[in-house]
């Protein structure tokens, strides 16, 4: 075996062997504790499971590449909530009120454009300025979030347009319009990174910026979209969540960069950039999904699982640690 | 000469930009509305940044040490809770005992994880504000916690008393404040903290033990931590489970706004006081002239990012960055 090998298998195949773990667990665990007569494992369960982590799924996709690229964005939650505003409202304003049905995806195209525009404005800082990107998310993110209020005072917008509620809650090949939007949303991220020019730039973007510079990689555009890819991706979280419910408060979305950022972290992805997979953030999502579940199907309280996944994210870290700094003494052998 | 006198000028505003701002702001909210200066509004202004600023305080030390803490908004909730709890069962005095004990356990796991481990502050902190938030939920069931007899307690004293005619929180705030700031600006402890976050690797060659200085500092904001839940406690006698979310940011917000590098190695107490009383009295005077309590939000979005660009551009002696 080459020097490192194991090591890097374990780092990469850790999030899948955690959700093998998961399963084992909660299915043993369920067959004791469970009040209810299904299975853990039963196949609603699991398309449901699928479902409900598309909402965080979408965003952490974007999260991934622009951690990747060594920035970090802490604005997500608001610009979610902003977007599902601008979604439910427009399908109620007057100049669209002869368009029918049609008006679905005129709004989704104003929704998906303004997360795209909030995206770019903080890219566009970032770049220009040169200020940190923690400084400038953490600056929008109570900026955006003002701007929610603002639009709509402290009131709930809600609009419930039955032909998208329909759309949302359909069910094509067994699978539900959310994870089939997960689904192709992660495939065509692990296609932006892997087999384009883009993705590469990103990746040595964030490995060594310096480096990259000097290679001739132009490095303000390149972070700029990636800040628009994930501005989009919050749109679309929201689009795909509140086609739905059709009813959004202002204070929706908070803390959902920190759900965020926990997924993206556990799937293996370093905050310093350069390193990170789309596959394992996929897995992260689901482990954190898997556990939301399993905790609640074993009949633990709700409040545990907040408690579990703290322990795990830090665990995770020191495990990581752990496995790279053996990695680092094999390859000295 | 004109390009020096430029230059000098380039160099204030980067030094004293913050608070040539801050004095513009007075002015301006004073004459669109007279009461902006009156002195009860001035401590009523700094009354109800105390809770914000306590924490700030322990978190300068942390971010000055090259290190940020997340979990300082959900810690504030855990120790609100806790002391709210035990007062009917262990009375006011043992229960204030046991809560700072049970938050500087709290910090110090922190600090064990971040100092000794050497594992990356924002994600244990992150980990951590989930985990604390976890624990106060378990704790209290989820249900508000309420003092059973609230005219019958002395314990009210720190959130609603006041000595001299100066509400407690603030003197509080600014004892804390004064403290913290000898601390840091004038012991050895203060110095080691600096050369900590200026350059870590220098500080272990010069024979500063790290660990034990990263763990002292979020021992320290911990127990700021603590001081912010007593005095939240003891200001509303009951509390919500969440009364302490989204703070860690708007602790963050403040002290960038103060001027000290998210990177550490700079910063300073004053700095960050003045950080706080700017995000304060810029709420206070967007809701005298009328506006809502959110415009606030939009309007420290554009300071934070004007503030820190300008620090860094007249550093850098240029307005746009080099980025291609």
């Amino acid at each position: 075996m080459k020097p490192g090998t194991l090591s890097t298998f374990l780092k990469r195949g850790a999030i899948w062997g955690f959700i093998v773990l998961e399963l084992i667990f909660f299915s043993v665990a369920g067959e004791f504790l469970s009040l209810s007569e299904k299975a853990f494992m039963d196949v609603d369960n699991m398309l449901l499971l699928f479902k409900q982590s598309a909402p965080i799924g979408i965003i952490a996709m974007g999260m991934t590449i622009v951690m990747i690229n060594g920035n970090i964005d802490l604005s997500v939650g608001a610009t979610y909530a902003l977007c599902a505003v601008v979604l439910l409202d427009s399908m109620t304003w007057p100049i669209f009120a002869g368009l029918g049905d049609m008006v679905i995806p005129v709004s989704w195209v104003l929704a998906l454009a303004v997360g795209t525009a909030l995206g770019a404005l903080n890219g566009l800082i970032v770049w220009k300025t040169g200020v940190d990107a923690f400084i400038v998310t953490l600056g929008a993110m109570l900026g955006y979030r003002g701007l929610v209020f603002m639009y709509n005072g402290e009131q709930p917008t809600s609009h419930l347009n039955w032909t998208l509620v329909d759309f949302a809650e359909a069910q094509f090949l067994g699978v539900h319009t959310a994870t089939w939007f997960l689904l192709i949303v992660t495939a065509a991220i692990w296609f932006l990174m892997n087999k384009t020019v883009h993705g590469r730039n990103a990746y040595a973007i964030g490995d060594n910026r310096e480096a990259a510079v000097n290679a001739g990689i132009r490095v303000g555009p390149h972070m700029m979209i990636n800040f628009m890819i994930i501005g989009f991706l919050a749109a679309l979280s929201a689009v795909v969540f509140y086609s739905e419910s059709g009813s959004v408060n202002p204070n929706d979305g908070a803390l959902y960069e920190l759900w965020v950022i926990t997924a993206v972290v556990l799937g293996g992805t370093k905050l310093t950039g350069g390193a990170g997979s789309i596959l394992s953030t996929f897995g992260g999502v689901i482990a954190i999904q898997l556990l939301r579940k399993g905790l609640s199907h074993i009949g633990a309280d709700t409040e545990t699982v907040n408690l579990v996944i703290g322990l795990i994210l830090i665990a995770v870290l020191f495990l990581d640690r752990q496995l790279n700094l053996k990695g680092k003494e094999e390859l000295k052998l | 000469m004109a390009t020096m006198s430029k230059g000098r000028i380039g160099e204030f505003m980067a030094r004293q930009g913050i608070l040539v701002a801050f004095v513009l702001f007075i002015i301006g909210f004073t004459l669109a509305n007279q009461r902006f200066v009156d002195p009860d509004n001035i401590l009523g202004v700094i009354r109800s940044s105390a809770i914000l600023g306590v924490m700030a305080l322990g978190v300068t030390f942390v971010v000055i040490s090259g290190n940020l803490d997340l979990s300082v908004g959900s810690m504030m909730s855990f120790s609100t809770i806790v002391v709210l709890d035990l007062h009917d069962t262990l009375g006011p005095l043992l229960a204030i005992v046991a809560m700072f004990a049970l938050t500087l356990c709290l910090g110090a796991i922190i600090g064990f994880l971040v100092g000794y481990l050497k594992l990356n502050s924002l994600i244990v902190t992150l980990g951590m504000l989930s985990a604390i938030h976890g624990l106060t939920l378990t704790w209290s069931g989820g249900q508000n916690m309420d003092i059973a007899d609230k005219e019958g307690t002395w314990f009210s004293v720190f959130g609603q008393g006041s000595a001299l005619g100066i509400p407690v929180p603030i003197l509080l705030f600014l004892g804390l404040a004064a403290l913290l700031g000898i601390v840091l600006a004038k012991t050895p402890f203060g110095r080691k903290v600096y050369a900590v976050g200026g350059n870590g690797t220098a500080a272990t060659f010069s024979g500063i033990h790290r660990a034990r200085v990263v763990f002292l500092c979020y021992l320290m904001s911990s127990f700021c931590v603590a001081t912010a839940g007593l005095i939240q406690a003891s200001r509303s006698l009951g509390s919500q489970n969440t009364v302490g979310q989204g703070l860690e940011l708007e602790v963050l917000a403040a002290i960038i706004l103060g001027g000290a590098s998210l990177l550490g190695g700079s910063g300073t107490i004053f700095k960050t006081v003045i950080g706080v009383l700017i995000l304060g009295f810029i709420q206070n005077g967007l809701l005298l002239v009328g506006l809502q309590f959110y415009v606030q939000y939009v309007v420290t979005w554009v300071i934070i990012i004007l503030a820190v660009w300008l620090d860094i551009a007249a550093k850098r002696g240029k307005l746009w960055s080099p980025i291609a």
